[in-house]
């Protein structure tokens, strides 16, 4: 972050409005719309205005980029979410508008690089052209794709109703099965005049094209001519943790340019979330982070109840807390374990980190009914209490029935069997010279370039920046619990996995502070909010986050006074992660960037969305 | 000392080897026989493996757990209306249901052709179903439950998938087999709700 400019005095940071009116006079204007905040910002002086508000004002995070469409008021308004990092609380908004017909305004790569692939989504999906962007291509869907989705006025093939619930379910409801709606060959809907036999696909070529510039200088050649190869790794790749593809061009086994490719698991996440109800979306946060999916109801919980209103109850705070810091042991877990993997330490260090999460599933099996998809988190609370015990009764044959006492259970997970398995792992792996020697000093990333590329979570914090939203801009009933926020400051991935050591840990520690408060607590009430299966939420626009396992996840959600949001945007920590992903990969080895990759620790259903 | 840090995490592994084993000398061959030595491979305690010998044991799973919603009937045995279905065709679970996999046709009664209380037709496509257990929690009427059952593969899923009324309806007494204490607790509920209703009505 640069330091503020002498013209700048602390009484004009104190109302930035103010400020910014005063340097760019005629260029800024406050969003007057009830239940809207942040300012409008013209947008021929838009990047003058983002620098002056990094710069100046200390906005260093480009946290979020959100794109909705004004289809009545005929613009597009782009609303930047920015964070300090510095100083945390919550972020500042600023708004562009750009009309429907021009769809166009300024890239701000250049402010904050953590816009390139934020950006590249926006022309994606809603089909906003930034200038200056230096690879402006589709991201999540792929080059053939006619139109832009997330446009109000796009609709797909065998496009149903605008909202949920469809009519045709109740009370004349006629079955049909999905393939028949929407049989294969026909569900796909392609430009005008366009044949599959006469398509070239011209993203790849403009793909490669972009990797045999070299990035900057780039690494010192050989003496040895060598020609520049590109190489596809994936997508269907065990080391890429799902369906991604890496496309790197290498000098002899240097990577020199890596460009990911992504969206195979592509479902248009946000779309549905605008045709959902807002209670509908709940289950469907589950499947964003599948690892994570009490973090993401928590995140989405907490959106929606701010723009509520909503009170939650105390019990209910505590279920919460409990909840995600499990999730957060066990996907670092888990994360370590399979990093491991990619490393060639095949498969007994992640089934230790599993045997671990098993336990925890069980807990979440036997309160939200599921081990992944918990679906557990309501406006206004949890679905359900703490049940008496874990297990069920034997029905079928073959089943085997047991009763273990739940607080019990939770006793003994957190004060006994997560710590013995957090220093069983120290002693298995941290020592390990085998370890050390493939993860020390690769894939480091500086903490100002950590910044500008936007990485949080586990990323931003081991490179040395202790930017933690449990306590940067707090919200459930963290301010309650007595914990650090890991930092590690090499920024290398070895780093970023004592780092992952260091939040089970802490995790730990807030867990040990929570169980007396749960077992104060119990019998209370533990959903404040009416029982509703559908209500309207005030119209408005909130930008909600949390801290998950990942980084930050923020729902940015625009709500017209009806009971499905208008516009529903995610902001999912594992896709802007990745931005960094190249940086991080030059002038190393193609090994290393198997190991790079798993030190992130992406998701590829939250990547893809 | 080079390789002291992998002769350390080789500790672990073999730590874990022998704890397997002396957790099975332990228990003997009960560990795998009986619940109780079930009960305490899976629980906290356990230190070895813990693997379950599926298919060959299962885990029961817990009363809460949710998978494909089934309907509630009257038991064979009622006195009054066996069989007959609790749904009232209000259209709540279709309503709520996120992605709308719930297909009901209302009832109509043959003579006056108006709407009757019961579902004529009820379908749920189990290829869309979510089980997210929405339709379960929000049913005025203890109608819908979901269900345990999760091994429910076919070779067909062109004809197999689409689950009717008579094959999502299974009688109370399953209900209160697989869930007993969510049973009971609904059963006092409804006991209580009924009573303070014919309150109302003799005041």
């Amino acid at each position: 972050m640069a330091e503020p400019t002498s013209q700048t005095t602390a009484a004009q940071i104190g109302d930035p409005l103010a400020y910014l009116n005063e340097k760019f006079p005629g260029a800024v204007e406050p969003d007057t719309r009830p239940g809207y905040q942040g300012i409008v910002v013209d947008r021929d002086k838009l990047v003058e205005v983002a620098t002056a508000i990094r710069d100046d004002l200390g906005y260093d995070l480009l946290a979020n980029l959100g794109y909705v469409d004004y289809l009545q008021d005929g613009f597009f308004e782009v609303s930047y979410h920015v964070s300090s990092t510095t100083r945390g609380g919550p972020p500042f908004n600023f708004k562009a508008r750009t009309p429907r017909d021009v769809a166009t305004l300024p890239s701000l790569t250049g402010v904050w690089p953590g816009a390139d692939f934020q950006e590249r989504e926006a022309w994606d999906l809603m089909g906003i052209h930034f200038t200056g962007h230096p690879d402006l291509r589709r991201i999540l869907l792929w080059e053939g794709f006619a139109g832009h989705p997330l446009r109000k006025d796009w609709r797909e093939p065998f496009y149903e109703e605008e909202q949920k619930p469809f009519k045709s379910r109740w009370p004349e409801g006629r079955v049909e099965r999905a393939e028949m709606r929407v049989p294969y060959g026909m569900n796909v809907q392609y430009p005008p005049g366009f044949t599959l036999e006469g398509w070239t696909p011209e993203g790849e070529e403009a793909l490669y094209a972009g990797l045999t510039t070299p990035l900057g200088a780039g690494p010192e050649m050989d003496q040895i001519k060598t020609d520049q190869l590109i190489v596809n790794l994936g997508p269907q790749h065990p080391s890429t943790h799902g369906v991604f593809r890496m496309v790197v061009t290498l000098d002899g086994e240097t990577i020199t340019r890596l460009k990911p490719v992504f969206g195979y698991l592509h479902r248009n996440h946000e779309q549905i979330g605008e045709r959902n109800t807002y209670l509908q979306n709940m289950p469907y946060t589950d499947r964003l982070d599948y690892f994570c999916s009490m973090a993401n109801n928590l995140a989405y919980a907490i959106t929606v109840e701010k723009m509520l209103g909503q009170e939650v109850t105390e019990r209910a705070e505590y279920l919460r807390v409990l909840m995600v810091e499990l999730t957060r042991i066990l996907n670092h877990m888990a994360a370590i374990g399979f990093l491991l993997n990619d490393l060639g330490a095949f498969f007994t260090p992640v089934l230790y980190a599993l045997a671990e999460r098993e336990l925890i599933l069980d807990l979440f099996e036997a309160t939200a009914g599921s081990r992944m998809m918990c679906n557990y988190m309501r406006f206004g609370g949890v679905a359900y209490d703490l049940p008496p015990y874990i297990g069920g009764p034997a029905v079928k044959p073959g089943d085997r029935a047991r009763q273990l006492d739940t607080m019990k259970f939770i006793r003994d997970l957190v004060y006994e069997r997560l710590p013995r398995a957090y220093e069983e792992m120290h002693t298995y792996l941290t020592e390990n010279e085998v370890l050390v020697t493939r993860l020390k000093g690769v894939g480091v990333l500086p903490p100002d370039r950590a910044v500008a590329y936007s990485t949080t979570g586990p990323v931003l914090r081991a490179s040395g920046v202790p930017y933690d939203l449990r306590r940067a801009d707090p919200y459930s009933v963290y301010n309650e619990f007595d914990f650090d926020v890991a930092v590690r400051y090499n920024g290398d991935a070895y780093d970023r996995y004592l780092l992952r050591m260091d939040e089970i840990e802490q995790s730990l520690r807030i867990l040990q502070q929570l169980v007396p408060r749960l077992e104060e607590t119990a019998g209370q009430n533990y959903w404040a909010g009416k029982r509703a299966y559908t209500f309207r939420v005030p119209p408005g626009e909130h930008y909600g986050h949390a801290e998950n396992p990942k980084g930050e996840l923020g729902f940015h959600i625009v709500s017209d006074g009806s009971a499905n949001p208008y516009r529903y945007h995610i902001r999912s920590p594992s896709f802007i992660n990745l931005t960094a992903l190249e940086e991080m990969c030059i002038g190393h080895k193609v090994a290393d960037i198997i190991v790079i990759l798993g030190s992130i620790d992406i998701v590829l259903g939250e990547v893809d969305r | 000392m080079y390789g002291l840090g992998i002769l350390k995490g080789l500790g672990v592994t073999l730590k874990h080897f022998i704890n397997t084993y002396v957790d099975d000398l332990k228990w003997g061959v009960k560990r795998y026989t009986t619940d109780a030595g079930f009960a305490a491979r899976q629980s906290t305690s356990t230190r070895g493996i813990f693997t379950v010998q599926y298919p060959e044991e299962k885990i029961a799973p817990p009363e809460r757990f949710r998978y494909i919603p089934f309907l509630v009937v009257n038991d064979p045995d009622h006195p009054e209306a066996p069989g007959e279905i609790w749904c009232t065709s209000c259209g709540i679970c279709a309503k709520v249901c996120p992605p709308q996999c719930i297909w009901i046709m209302r009832g109509t009664d043959p003579t006056t052709g108006r709407p009757i209380p019961q579902p004529q037709e009820f379908y749920i496509d189990v290829d869309i179903c979510m089980n997210c257990g929405f339709c379960a929690e929000f049913c005025p009427f203890d109608a819908i439950k979901m269900d345990h059952d999760y091994e429910i593969a076919s070779y067909d899923r062109t004809t197999a998938h689409i689950f009717d009324k008579a094959r999502l309806s299974k009688p109370l007494s399953y209900w209160q087999t697989i869930a007993p204490t969510r049973a009971e607790e609904e059963r006092l509920a409804r006991e209580a709700k009924e009573a303070a209703k014919s309150a109302r009505q003799k005041s």
